[in-house]
């Protein structure tokens, strides 16, 4: 199995606060990993590390068997690989949907309008958003902002999607169309590493999921060795206080 | 009797009155416009990320504290003051002497900009992270950031504290008939000194500022109610004058409604 991203001892403190410590997983191509912990276990921080949001304390993190974190590597070139979806959406607001949806195709990747503007509708049919061009972010619901995020990402053609909890924000009734087409992005064979704390969904969809807990990976494995047959104390722990509410 | 006084007073210097008001209207706006992009640069400049090392670091810092001092010297002394230091000053000391209109110009805008930067940074830095941060991730540099995302939620947020520059300078401009400028000011005290009659003089005048501050202000606010609300207003001007606190009331109820 060819390995996209691979994540060497990767530690990260903030002052003194050490959140990440000494974290080694990898991301196979097609693969989609579902990361579950409680919140503040270093979820967040993680992926950040993995796009550079955050500068890693220290470790390595290898994109495609080059260290990304080598000052002389293109972090911008990097970064339009990786697909970024947050919990906040963070749609840019004086964009409509298609403004967000081409501007980084635009002015990143230097393509024309016209090429962007026909990607840019390519995904928004993904997510079923395409008659919603004209909207401003504030004249949509959280789910539909949520599918335009994920347009967007995906309109840049990256190698690999990141998610940070994208139906936390989310009321209850929405979370399930965000789901759907996640769903529908794994199937399609799409790279994904999904920070979330929808279990159906880490259990379904997943090839493997990756359980923190205050800073380190405590344990991983396929969906039915988490779920079914945890290792760990703290995993049981965690999953027996998640799955009865 | 006062009011056949001013009748009079208007009848034969109205011309004067007019070129006076057009004056501080051209300069104001002039000095509010020119200011706004020395603002822009300035505030631009003042939110670039600090490096984490090395030489770009160092010139960072020095620019930033260099521009630190400009806002607060100009925003810590009266635009009046300002004025005598630099015109007579730059007679004095450079040996220019400079067109009085350029200078007032001049000095209006360098002042105007002191506070614009940080009108500007403000606008700036309460545009929401995430903004910032959507745009890094998929690659846009700091600049291109700023181009097409930050800059256009912020120049849009910060609209009504520019509009009160621009109220704040059709009055402030008054101060520069002490370089002889034939603004508003000035001339009114050219035709006071002829007739004698200072109250009534004057009180046109009063009433030609009011009637300027006034439609501006009106305009302006008719073109915010145009653009739609925007999403995160901060309040950050020396001191309103053209937002009433009920707009500013209507401005974050409408976001609380449809933010969530
Ligand atoms: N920018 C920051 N500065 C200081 N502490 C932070 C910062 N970001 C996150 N943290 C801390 O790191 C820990 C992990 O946070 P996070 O990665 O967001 O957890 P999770 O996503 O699993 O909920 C928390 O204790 C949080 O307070
Ligand atoms: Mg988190």
């Amino acid at each position: 199995m060819e390995k996209i991203i691979e994540v060497q001892h990767l530690s990260k403190s903030f002052g003194n606060h050490e959140v990440l410590r000494d974290i080694d997983f990898s991301v196979n191509k097609g693969e989609v990993v579902s990361i579950i912990g409680s919140s503040g276990s270093g979820k967040s921080t993680l992926l950040r590390c993995i796009n550079l949001l955050e500068k890693p304390s220290s470790g390595q993190i290898i994109y495609k068997g080059e260290n990304i974190l080598d000052d002389k590597h293109d972090t911008r070139a990097y970064r339009t690989k990786l697909g970024m979806v947050f919990q906040q959406f963070n749609l840019f607001n004086n964009h409509d949907v298609l403004g967000n949806c081409i501007v980084g195709q635009m002015k990143v990747l230097k393509r024309s309008k016209e090429e962007a503007e026909k990607v840019a509708m390519k995904y928004l049919k993904v997510v079923g958003m395409d008659k919603y061009i004209n909207a401003k972010p504030k004249q949509l619901s959280g789910g539909q902002k949520q599918r335009v995020a994920i347009a967007r990402a995906l309109s840049m053609e990256p190698d690999v999607m990141l998610f940070d909890e994208p139906t936390s924000a989310l009321d209850p009734e929405m979370v399930g169309e965000v789901l759907k087409v996640m769903k529908e992005l794994a199937e399609s064979g799409l790279t994904m590493l999904v920070v979330t704390h929808e279990m159906g969904f880490a259990r379904e969809v997943s090839d493997r999921v990756v359980f923190m807990d205050k800073g380190v990976i405590v344990e991983e494995g396929t969906p039915e060795q988490i779920f079914n047959n945890p290792t760990q104390e703290r995993t049981r722990e965690f999953l027996k206080r998640t799955l009865k509410i | 009797m006062s009011f056949d006084w001013m009748i009079k007073i208007v009848s034969e210097n109205w011309p004067m009155f007019l070129r006076g008001a057009g004056m501080t209207l051209f300069i104001s706006i002039i000095g509010t416009i020119l200011g706004f992009i020395i603002g822009l640069i300035v505030g631009i400049i003042r939110t670039i990320p600090m490096p984490e090392r090395g030489g770009k670091r160092v010139t960072l810092k020095i620019i930033n504290s260099i521009l630190g001092i400009y806002i607060e010297v100009f925003r810590g002394t009266p635009m009046i003051v300002q004025a005598m230091v630099i015109y007579y000053g730059s007679a004095l000391l450079f040996g220019i002497d400079m067109n009085k209109l350029n200078a007032a110009i001049l000095i209006v805008s360098i002042n105007t900009g002191a506070y614009m930067s940080e009108i500007v940074r403000g606008g700036i830095i309460s545009v929401d992270k995430g903004q910032f941060e959507a745009a890094y991730a998929i690659g846009m540099t700091h600049f291109q950031t700023m181009i097409n995302v930050v800059l256009p939620q912020a120049i849009r947020n910060i609209l009504p504290a520019i509009g009160n520059e621009f109220v704040i300078n059709i009055k402030d401009t008054s101060v520069l008939n002490v370089i002889a400028v034939s603004e508003l000011f000035f001339q009114t005290k050219s035709i006071s000194g002829i007739n004698f009659r200072y109250f009534e003089t004057f009180f046109v005048a009063s009433v030609l500022y009011f009637v300027m501050t006034f439609t501006v202000t009106r305009i302006l606010r008719y073109i915010e109610r145009k653009m739609d609300g925007p999403e995160n207003y901060i309040m950050y001007a020396n001191q309103m004058q053209v937002e009433t606190p009920e707009d500013t009331l209507r401005r974050t109820q409408s976001v609380n409604g449809n933010n969530r």
